[in-house]
């Protein structure tokens, strides 16, 4: 066996609701470093292969590896797995019970026993970074729809994940927003994240992803770097799409 | 900063809601005294009042019934904190069973359900008989046989299974997608049981727990069949004097003046903190 060359792959992922089968045979490779973007309509299945990556589902068959072990494994500590993993839910998930500080310090205090101090000081230095420094005691409901997502963002940063998922994370923004958090997360790939991002923004697809995987029927139809996938793709399936959301948001 | 001064449109706006208040107050005042006079009158004005007065609200027998009361209402604060504190460990311990998952745990679920079960159906003085009664004819030795700790074990028995589901019902009101946020962050099931969803739970199902704590504080009063003297009791041995039912009046009302505080209390901390909502997605 060779070194694993990819921070995370899956081969042959498999997961079904009942009858409805979402992902099928699910294939795909991320490297160290790069950003991989998840394209396709909704209820194409991109949320499910997140969470399946963060293990808040079990996969019907097939193998996730994350730094080549295999996290699919029924065995593996799946608490420890996911605190290496930082993910970015569609709906957010803030704690409303807390203030944002309290939120980005709860896992830093309680799972990696952080000291008190030391968490509040790095916590602070994420809300810096997202803007959101003086919002440190505001609770979530006192946000607005972008400050909330600036805050999940830093609460999945604050672990110093080797992962970033990111589900949609520009979907309820406005385009003023939109371009807060997109340049929030080019930073963080030139500073050498690894992130898997749904998104339905083609810009950022463009201008960001190192590649990008158009999702149908719960199989990866079109991968390649974005050039190739959003403005030479190859299958009708892919163009269809395309065009329909050029035509919805204009670009 | 600029200085913001109200426009001649909204000061003219804010004029026009104080006289509104102000016109709400005066009609909220104006009907009150006369439904109150209607009241008064109409009851005043019938033929059985003067005798209703004598034997109901007589106010010298009263304040004179008001020691023995006020000492028997002591016996039901004192049984009502101590039950509460352990029926809110017994009531949040049995719902944490019974929301538990994975097959370890089984047991646990099944004696929680079936514990409820039992417990909510039986009627109250039938328990505080059956331990009352019962558990001290059995002469075990060690065990303590005052009656108001029987009396007490039956009321935490009882009222246990009902905070348990108000609990339960709190635990599955918080979204999944909260406890798959605490799980992504690497929390393990119970410190996201801990952090995250517990102290959701509880303040939502604050007002519905602060019901049963009321309704206690006078079922406590029950424990008197074993012959405890408390506030009811004490009013039953006034009254056996006399006839005069005064002393219950006076009972009575000092059960309410006791809830009335604790009951504006909760409302005002759960709203300034916030409590009551929220949970919410972005708007
Ligand atoms: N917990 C669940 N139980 C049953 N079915 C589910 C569940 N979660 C998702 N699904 C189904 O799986 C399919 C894929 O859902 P998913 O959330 O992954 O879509 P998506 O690609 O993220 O869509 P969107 O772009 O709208 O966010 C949908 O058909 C959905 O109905
Ligand atoms: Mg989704």
């Amino acid at each position: 066996m060779s070194l694993p060359k990819n921070l995370l792959s899956l081969r042959g992922v498999r997961k079904a609701y009942g009858d409805n089968v979402v992902l099928d045979g699910m294939d795909l490779e991320v490297a160290a470093g790069e950003c991989v973007v998840l394209i396709g309509a909704s209820g194409s299945g991109k949320s499910t292969l997140l969470r399946c990556v963060n293990l808040l589902e079990t996969v019907d068959d097939g193998v996730i590896e994350l730094a080549g072990a295999d996290i699919t494994d029924p065995r593996v500590d799946a608490d420890k797995v996911r605190s290496g993993i930082g993910i970015v839910f569609q709906a957010y998930n803030l704690f409303p019970h807390l203030t944002v500080l309290d939120n980005i310090t709860l896992a830093p205090i309680r799972v990696h026993r952080v000291p008190r101090d030391a968490a509040r000081a790095r916590a602070m230095e994420m809300l810096e970074r997202v803007g959101l420094a003086d919002k440190a005691a505001a609770k979530p409901d006192e946000l607005s729809g972008g400050q909330q997502q600036r805050a999940a963002i830093a609460r999945a940063m604050v672990n110093s994940p080797q992962l970033m998922l990111l589900d949609e994370v520009t979907s309820a923004l406005d385009p003023e927003l939109v371009g807060e958090v997109l340049d929030l997360l080019r930073e963080l790939k030139s500073e050498g994240m690894t992130m898997l991002v749904c998104t339905h923004e083609m810009a950022f697809a463009r201008d960001v992803a190192d590649q990008v995987c158009f999702l149908h029927h719960g199989r990866p139809l079109e991968i390649g770097p974005p050039a190739q996938v959003l403005d030479a793709p190859r299958e009708a399936r892919t163009q269809e799409f395309l065009r329909r959301v050029s035509g919805t948001t204009g670009r | 900063m600029t200085t913001w001064q109200p426009s001649e449109l909204q000061r003219e706006r804010i004029a026009y809601r104080r006289r509104q208040a102000r016109r709400s107050t005066v009609i909220a005042l104006v009907s009150s005294v006369i439904l109150l006079a209607l009241v008064v009158v109409g009851i005043g004005s019938t033929p059985g009042w003067p005798r209703v007065r004598a034997t109901f609200f007589d106010v010298h027998r009263g304040w004179e019934a008001l020691p023995v009361v006020a000492e028997g209402l002591w016996l039901n604060v004192r049984v009502m904190l101590v039950c509460a504190v352990l029926i809110v460990v017994f009531g949040l311990t049995l719902a944490i069973m019974r929301t538990s998952r994975g097959p370890i745990f089984f047991p646990l679920r099944v004696f929680a359900a079936a514990y409820t079960d039992v417990f909510r159906g039986l009627p109250l003085l039938l328990v505080i008989f059956l331990l009352g009664f019962g558990v001290p004819a059995l002469q075990l030795r060690g065990l303590p046989n005052q009656a108001v700790i029987w009396g007490g074990a039956a009321l935490v028995l009882t009222y246990s299974s009902y905070v348990a589901e108000v609990f339960r019902a709190g635990i599955e009101s918080v979204h999944p997608s909260q406890r798959a946020a605490a799980r992504s962050l690497g929390l393990s099931y119970r410190q996201t049981l801990r952090f995250v969803v517990l102290p959701q739970a509880v303040r939502r199902v604050l007002p519905p727990l602060l019901n049963d704590f009321v309704s206690l504080q006078k079922d406590s009063g029950l424990i008197a069949v074993l012959g405890v003297i408390d506030a009811i009791r004490a009013a039953q041995l006034e009254t056996a004097e006399d006839f005069n039912f005064t002393p219950y009046v006076v009972a009575g009302l000092l059960f309410v003046a006791l809830t009335i505080p604790l009951t504006r209390l909760t409302d005002y901390v759960a709203r300034r903190q916030g409590w009551y909502g929220g949970g919410g997605g972005p708007v």
